[in-house]
């Protein structure tokens, strides 16, 4: 009896190694932020449609994994970041090629209320009125927007709303919590409002100290770099730019 | 929705999570056996870190699996140059990370349930004549089976909602190695959030028909 069920298991099983495989996988491999992933995905086309006859996949997670994948061998092209510090701990480990490094798109940062909100919030300094009890900010120790939320406030007005924040673990999180009422505010980046349009309001954008820019480079140890090199200058380019503002994206 | 539902993280996960637990069953049966039959120095020890992987979240020890076999680990080199095999950015990698992570469900289950076999049942089988893989074959694995499979019905469970430690050693690449769950994460962090519901539900509906029919095939009766 058990004979029989473990034949039928291992059949399954068999079934499964052989189930049709989706891509050959021999294609230019970028890792880029996971915000960035509906725009990539666009960029991916065009470039391919651009450039007969090569495939691009893409990898999406935080950018922090991403680089601790790249460190460890993963067999990236091309490295997209959500930050500066990622990229420049990347260039210092000589895991990039440095002269391959550029900016290639910016965001802002803004306030954002649920869409129902009846607080009136107007401007990043009336988060410190008594009737504001919750807002969201990415955990500024893992979450570049929380470090640049932090930053835009200024250390007196940051120090006066710390026991109202709720740290996120991602801006789309501090955006979900925004979106289901959860909290009264949140700060996300605009790209992140732009597709929650029905949910939250835009108050206020908020002045960063340095300007939010997302750096691409060359992978060092990719064996594709004209290739991969050729992807990063065709991020900047126009037909990148277009597909960026539609999601958000640009200074 | 722009294009029609992609199904091949569908396919994925399931190849995915079928031999993960197939794997699974393997190391957990064997060495919950031994963790309930052999005594030896440190035996609870060995079963406490063997249980880490639940313990640990599943992004650190994603990182650990990735410094252990990715092509720089000691292991992920010893594989590349010996055998010509890669596992990071595969989904023989996720399938790897599955199994690692779920290992613990049946190893604990099948240690409770061997431990729970009357040995007087064995040893009658003894004196009738039946030599040791007789006794295993007929005997003591029937008797503990329902709790064997109610570990191994947990880890399918497991390795199909598993994200942390594969998005870490498979990578989130669509087409290649995203799984369902990545495949959600991939929806939610790019806002659309009407893909993630759908993707959750067929998750959530392939799991439950996946559980009953499993646990209806290797249900045994005697």
């Amino acid at each position: 009896m058990i004979r029989k069920r473990l034949v039928l298991l291992l059949c399954l099983a068999a079934l499964a190694v052989l189930a049709p495989r989706a891509h050959a996988g021999d294609a230019l491999l970028v890792s880029a932020a996971a915000s960035l992933s509906a725009a990539f995905k666009e960029i991916g086309s065009a470039f391919a449609a651009a450039n007969p006859g090569v495939e691009v996949s893409f990898n999406f997670a935080a950018s922090g994994a991403l680089l601790q994948q790249i460190e460890r061998g993963a067999p990236v092209d091309v490295f997209a970041s959500a930050d500066q510090e990622t990229m420049d701990r990347a260039q210092e480990r000589g895991l990039i090629v440095a002269g391959s490094r550029r900016d290639f798109t910016a965001n802002r940062l803004v306030l954002v209320v649920p869409a129902a909100s009846a607080l009136g919030l107007k401007t990043p300094a009336d988060l410190a009125r008594p009737e504001v009890r919750r807002i969201a900010i990415g955990n500024p120790a893992l979450v570049p927007a929380g470090r640049y939320a932090r930053d835009a406030l200024g250390p007196a007005l940051a120090q006066t709303l710390a026991p109202r924040f709720v740290h996120a673990e991602s801006v789309r999180q501090a955006l979900q919590y925004a979106s289901l009422g959860e909290v009264d505010a949140a700060f996300v980046y605009a790209s992140d409002a732009a597709g929650a349009a029905d949910k939250v309001r835009v108050v206020a954008t908020l002045q960063t100290p340095r300007p939010i820019a997302y750096p691409a480079a060359v992978v060092a140890a990719s064996g594709r770099q004209a290739l991969a090199r050729r992807f990063v200058d065709f991020l900047a380019g126009p037909q990148a730019r277009s597909a960026l503002e539609r999601h958000g994206f640009g200074g | 929705m722009e294009a029609a539902l992609d199904l091949s993280p569908l396919l994925l996960t399931l190849k995915v999570a079928l031999l993960a637990t197939l794997l699974a069953f393997a190391g957990g049966v064997a060495g919950g056996f031994v963790l309930a039959r052999a005594s030896f120095l440190g035996k609870e020890t060995l079963d406490a870190i063997l249980t880490l992987p639940m313990v640990l979240p599943p992004t650190v020890l994603g990182y650990y699996l990735i410094v252990l076999i990715g092509r720089n680990g000691a292991l992920g080199r010893w594989l590349e140059d010996r055998l010509g095999i890669s596992l990071i950015f595969t989904w023989q990698g996720a399938v790897v990370a599955a199994a690692v992570v779920s290992f613990p469900l049946i190893l604990k289950a099948a240690r409770a349930a061997f431990e729970g076999v009357d040995r007087n049942l064995e040893n009658a089988a003894r004196t009738l004549g039946q030599g040791e893989p007789a006794v295993l074959l007929r005997v003591t694995l029937p008797l503990a089976w329902r709790g064997i499979l109610a570990g191994t019905l947990l880890a399918l469970a497991r390795a199909m909602g598993e994200f942390g430690a594969t998005l870490m050693v498979a990578g989130n690449i669509p087409g290649r190695t995203q799984t369902l769950s990545l495949a959600v994460y991939d929806a939610v962090q790019s806002g659309n959030d009407a893909l993630a519901s759908t993707l959750v539900l067929i998750t959530s509906a392939t799991c439950v028909v996946l559980l009953v029919s499993s646990s209806r095939l290797l249900q045994v009766r005697y």
